[in-house]
C-alpha cells in the first residue's frame, strides 16, 4: 500500500528506452513527454514540478512536501478530498511524492479515463484553494509522517544527521520532510507562497506512458493546460558546497539493538552527459562492490569473513544539485564492532585502488544493466518515473539512449582511477549508530482470548 | 542500497500480501495442465517482451512449523538458494548475475516459493533454468552456511524486537491465533533450535511435485512451458499430499494488550481472524472493506481519522485471505498523547460500519473503483504471474479473473452488513497498543 507523501531519496539507475517517445511544448512553456506502450489498456499520467526540498530556505524546510499534501485539499471547483474520490470512481489509483529535486503527482487509469486526470491536474495547477482550516489539520498529518518516517527509526535518524553533516552550504543537508521545528511553525501562508512561486506551467512537465496516441495526448494537454498563464520562475542560486577539508565523523544515539555505520565519500554527479565519464565509472564501481549477490561486499564481508550481517555500497550520478556521494554502509556481526566493519569496508576500497577490478566483474555488472533495461519495460510506472526524474533534474530523457553504450565503454582501469581519485580519507564522512537498547514492558489484560 | 537490507531482514517476516485478487475481460488466456509428476501448471503465453517469468510454490509456509522451531520453513526455503547440486552460494549468485537473471521468492504462512525472471534468449534462459531447477530439486543445505545464516537471522530478530511495528505485529498474530500455527512467531530461541536434519525433513515432506504449483508467463511456447515444468519437477522428492491446516479457533473474549515503548508514536493494531481463499463471503467482505479502510484516501477510516482530525499519516484495514481464515487487520500510528483518542475514533467508525452497514452511494463508488480499475491489476507480467500462482495454489477456478468483476458487481449493501456481522465479532476484537502515554 502506498501512502500520499512517499519520499524518494535516491534516483534510480537509468536504462534504455525502446518504445517511441514524443515530446511537445505548449506556448506557456509547459512540456509534455509521451511514451507509447500498448501492452495493456492502461495509462500512467504524471505531472512533475521542478520544485523540491533543494529549493527551500532555512526556517521553511519541508514546505515542498507540505504543499504536496495540500494539493489534495480542493480548488475553486473541487471540494477538499474530492480529487481522490473522482479518480477512485474512475477506477484510478493516485498519489504524489516529493523528493530533493522535484514534486510529482500521478494517476494510473484505464486508458479512456486519461482526460479526467489531465483536467483535474490542470485545475489544481492554478486554482488551488488553501484554507487555514485544512492546513491546520494537514500539518498535523505531516508531523505524524515525520514521526513515523524519521523520529522513530534509528537508521533514518542516522541518515538525516549524516546529510546535515555532509552539506554545510548545499540544501541537500536538510531533510525532505523538514525539521520538526520548522513544521511546527509553518503557516498556510508559507504553503501559499510556495505554490505561487513554483506551480506554473513553465516549471512543470507532463509525462504520459501507456496505451495512448501521442497526438491525442498533446491535444488534451493543450486544451486543459494551455490556457494557464505562466509566471517567471525566480533564479535559482547554485549554493555550491565548499570543498571538504578533512574527514568528518558523528555518532548518533537512537533506540536499536544493532549498531550501524554509514560512510560517504564526496563524489561528482553527472553534469555533462556528453563528456563526463567518471560518473559512469563510479556506478560500475558501486556495482562491483554491491551490484548483485556475488558482488564483493556480500561475498567477502558477509559470507566469507563474516564481519558484517549486512554490507552495501551505492552511488547515484543523477542530481539537480549536482552533488553526490559514494556510499558504504553495514551492520557488524555479533562479536564485531563498527570499527572492525569500518576497517573492513575501507580495506575493500584499498584493494580496488591497489589491484583494480577484473574485466569479468565489470562484465557481470554490465549484464545486470542490460537485463534491467529489458525488465523495466514490464512497468509503465517505472518508465514514466525515469523520464520525469531525468527531466526535472536538468538532464534529458534522451540520455537514456546513450546510457548503456557509455557504461559499456568504461574500462577496469577507469574504475580503478575513480576509486583512487575520489575514495580518499579527506573526502570521507562517517556516521555511526550507537544503539540504545530498550526493554519493552507488557501490561496485558488478564485474559486469554482463546481461553474457555 | 536500502532495498538490499530490507530483503534480508524480511526473510522470516515476509508475508506476501497479494491481499486481494483480481478479475476482468478475459484479458488473460490461462492454460492449465499437470506435469507427469503431478504438479499443477498455469501458463500464459505472451511474446510482447523477451522475458520469461516463472514461479513454483509449495505448501510449505510457516503454518507447517512447530512453535518450538518457528522459522524452520522460512529458513529451509532460504537455504535452498545457498547451495545446490554441488554449486556453492557464490557460484549460484555469480552465474545468475552473469546473465542478469533475478532469483526471487516468497514465504508466507501458507506458501514457500521461488521466482525466476530471465531474458528469454539463449544462452541466458538455459543457464537460468539450470540453476533454478537445481535449487528446487538438489538443494545441499550446507551446514556451515546454516550456522552463519542462523546468526544473521537471530541478530535481525533481536533488532526487530526493538521496533514498534514488529512488536505489534507479532503480538497481534499471537493474540488472534493463539496456538494455531498462524500465530507462531520466530524468536532467537526457536531459530537457534533449528538443525540441518530439520531442513532435510521439511524438504522431503513438503517439496514434492504433487504439492507444487508452477506458474509461467512470457516469451515461450506452450511446448517450451511444458518442458520447463517437467524439468522443474522430475527429481523432486516423493511425498504424500500435504494435510489441510487445522481450523482457526475464533477469540472468545475481548483482548487488549498494552506494551510500553519509548518511541514517539503509538502503533495500534486491531483485528480478528478474517477470511479464507475461495470463501463464499470473500467478495462482500472485500468490497465492504474497501469502504471501511481498504480504499486508500476515500475510505471511512482515512476520512475520520486522518482527513477530519489530522490524527495519523496512515490508517488502513484489510483482509488477507489465506488457506484458513487469514487476518482481518486495522492499523494506525499516532503520537502517544493522542493514541486513546485515535483508537476511540477507529472503534466508533468500525461500530458504525458494523451496525449500520454501508450506503448505496458508497457501494456504487466502491464498485466503480474496483471494476473500473481492473485492467491495472493485469498490466504487467509480474502481476499476472502472482495471480496465476494464487489461482493455482488455492485451487480457484480458472475463470477467477474473468468472473472477478461480475462477483464484485453482485455484492449488495445487505450482503456486506450480513457478512461482516457473521464474520467479525467486535466484542471479541483483539487490540494491541505498542507505546502508550505515561
Amino acid at each position: 500500500m502506498i501512502f500520499r507523501g512517499l519520499i524518494l531519496l535516491v534516483a534510480m539507475l537509468p536504462g534504455l528506452l525502446h518504445a517511441a517517445t514524443h515530446e511537445f511544448k505548449l506556448d506557456n512553456g509547459m512540456r509534455i513527454i509521451v511514451q507509447e506502450d500498448h501492452r495493456s489498456p492502461v495509462v500512467v499520467s504524471q505531472v512533475w514540478y521542478r520544485a523540491g526540498s533543494i529549493d527551500e530556505v532555512n526556517g521553511k524546510t519541508g514546505v515542498a512536501h507540505v504543499l504536496e499534501h495540500m494539493m489534495f485539499k480542493g480548488t475553486k471547483e473541487i471540494k477538499p478530498g474530492q480529487f481522490s474520490r473522482i479518480i477512485a470512481a474512475a477506477g484510478g489509483r493516485e498519489n504524489a511524492f516529493t523528493g530533493r529535486d522535484y514534486t510529482a503527482y500521478f494517476q494510473q487509469l484505464e486508458k479512456s479515463q486519461l482526460p479526467l486526470s489531465i483536467r483535474l491536474e490542470a485545475d489544481r495547477m492554478h486554482n488551488l484553494v488553501l484554507t487555514e482550516e485544512e492546513f491546520a489539520k494537514e500539518i498535523k498529518v505531516v508531523m505524524e509522517e515525520r514521526r513515523w518516517r524519521t523520529e522513530d527509526k534509528a537508521q533514518a535518524q542516522v541518515y538525516e544527521q549524516f546529510n546535515a553533516m555532509v552539506y554545510n552550504a548545499h540544501p541537500y543537508g536538510r531533510p525532505i520532510v523538514g525539521w520538526m521545528n520548522d513544521l511546527e511553525h509553518m503557516t498556510a501562508a508559507d504553503a501559499r507562497e510556495w505554490y505561487k512561486h513554483w506551480y506554473t506551467p513553465n516549471n512543470a512537465l507532463l509525462v504520459v506512458v501507456g496505451d495512448v496516441d501521442p497526438q491525442e495526448v498533446y491535444k488534451l494537454a493543450k486544451k486543459h493546460f494551455g490556457p494557464i498563464k505562466s509566471r517567471p520562475v525566480a533564479d535559482r542560486k547554485p549554493q555550491r558546497e565548499p570543498e571538504q577539508k578533512g574527514e568528518r565523523r558523528i555518532v548518533v544515539k537512537a533506540q536499536a539493538e544493532l549498531p550501524y555505520i554509514l560512510m560517504g565519500f564526496r563524489a561528482p554527479a553527472l553534469n555533462d552527459p556528453e563528456t563526463d565519464w567518471e560518473p559512469y565509472a563510479l556506478e560500475l564501481l558501486a556495482g562491483v562492490l554491491d551490484g548483485n549477490a556475488s558482488a564483493r561486499l556480500n561475498q567477502e564481508l558477509v559470507r566469507d569473513s563474516q564481519t558484517a550481517i549486512e554490507a552495501g555500497a551505492g552511488y547515484s550520478m543523477l542530481s539537480r544539485g549536482r552533488q553526490s556521494l559514494f556510499l558504504l554502509e553495514g551492520t557488524p556481526s555479533q562479536g564485531k564492532t563498527v570499527a572492525d566493519l569500518e576497517t573492513a569496508l575501507l580495506q575493500q576500497v584499498e584493494k580496488i585502488k591497489s589491484s583494480g577490478v577484473t574485466a569479468e566483474e565489470l562484465q557481470r555488472v554490465k549484464a545486470q544493466v542490460i537485463a534491467a533495461d529489458v525488465y523495466k519495460r514490464d512497468s509503465m510506472f517505472y518508465q514514466a518515473m525515469q523520464i520525469g526524474q531525468l527531466e526535472t533534474m536538468g538532464y534529458s530523457w534522451k540520455m537514456l539512449d546513450e546510457y548503456q553504450a557509455r557504461l559499456e565503454a568504461i574500462t577496469p582501469e577507469q574504475v580503478q582511477e575513480v576509486a583512487k581519485k575520489y575514495l580518499v580519507r579527506d573526502a570521507l564522512n562517517v556516521a555511526i549508530l550507537d544503539p540504545q537498547p530498550i526493554e519493552p514492558k507488557t501490561n496485558k489484560s488478564q485474559v486469554d482470548p482463546h481461553a474457555r | 542500497m536500502r532495498a538490499n537490507i530490507q530483503s534480508i531482514k524480511n526473510i522470516l517476516m515476509l508475508t506476501t500480501a497479494l491481499a486481494f485478487s483480481l478479475q476482468a475481460h478475459a484479458a488473460v488466456k490461462i492454460e492449465n495442465w499437470q506435469t507427469s509428476t503431478g504438479a499443477d501448471v498455469y501458463f500464459v503465453e505472451n511474446h510482447d517482451l523477451p522475458i520469461i517469468d516463472i514461479s513454483i510454490n509449495f505448501a510449505a509456509g510457516s503454518a507447517r512449523d512447530t512453535e518450538e522451531k518457528a522459522g524452520l520453513s522460512a529458513i529451509t526455503r532460504h537455504m535452498m538458494t545457498t547451495g545446490a547440486a554441488g554449486m556453492n552460494e557464490e557460484e549460484i549468485s555469480r552465474r545468475m548475475a552473469d546473465i542478469g537473471a533475478i532469483l526471487g521468492g516468497d514465504h508466507d504462512m501458507d506458501r514457500a516459493g521461488f521466482k525466476l525472471r530471465t531474458l528469454s534468449k539463449l544462452p541466458e534462459r538455459e543457464q537460468a533454468l539450470d540453476i533454478y531447477s537445481k535449487i528446487i530439486q538438489q538443494p545441499d543445505f550446507p551446514e556451515a552456511i546454516l550456522q552463519r545464516e542462523k546468526i544473521r537471522i537471530i541478530a535481525n530478530l533481536k533488532e526487530s524486537a526493538t521496533k514498534p511495528d514488529s512488536i505489534s505485529s507479532k503480538a497481534f498474530m499471537k493474540a488472534i491465533y493463539g496456538n494455531h500455527p498462524y500465530g507462531f512467531n520466530s524468536e532467537p530461541e526457536t531459530v537457534a533450535a533449528i538443525q540441518r536434519a530439520d531442513l532435510l525433513q521439511v524438504y522431503q515432506t513438503y517439496y514434492s511435485a504433487n504439492n507444487a504449483v508452477i506458474a509461467l508467463i512470457g516469451d515461450m511456447s506452450r511446448e517450451q512451458a511444458a518442458e520447463i515444468a517437467e524439468r522443474l519437477t522430475a527429481a523432486l522428492p516423493k511425498a504424500a499430499s500435504v494435510p489441510a491446516l487445522s481450523a482457526v479457533k475464533l477469540p472468545e473474549q475481548t483482548f487488549e494488550q498494552r506494551i510500553e515503548h519509548p518511541a514517539s508514536q503509538s502503533h495500534i493494531v486491531l483485528g480478528y481472524p478474517g477470511v479464507r481463499r475461495g470463501d463464499p463471503d470473500y467478495f462482500p467482505l472485500y468490497v465492504g472493506n474497501y469502504i471501511l479502510g481498504g480504499g486508500g484516501f476515500v475510505s471511512r477510516l482515512t476520512h475520520e481519522v486522518r482527513e477530519k482530525r489530522g490524527l495519523v499519516y496512515s490508517v488502513y484495514s484489510y483482509f488477507m485471505p489465506m488457506a484458513v481464515e487469514g487476518p482481518f487487520q486495522i492499523g494506525l500510528q499516532t503520537k502517544k498523547e493522542q493514541g486513546e483518542e485515535a483508537l476511540k475514533v477507529v472503534r466508533d467508525t468500525l461500530d458504525g460500519f458494523m451496525q449500520k452497514g454501508v450506503t448505496e452511494a458508497e457501494l456504487k463508488a466502491a464498485k466503480q473503483n474496483i471494476i473500473g480499475g481492473f485492467p491495472l491489476r493485469l498490466d504487467s507480467n509480474a502481476k499476472i504471474l502472482d495471480y496465476l500462482a494464487v489461482i493455482g495454489f488455492y485451487k480457484l477456478p480458472l475463470s477467477y479473473l474473468d468472473d472477478f468483476n461480475k462477483e464484485v458487481d453482485k455484492v449488495t449493501t445487505a450482503q456486506i452488513k450480513d457478512a461482516f456481522n457473521r464474520r467479525i465479532n467486535p466484542d471479541n476484537l483483539v487490540t494491541i497498543i505498542v507505546g502508550t502515554a505515561q
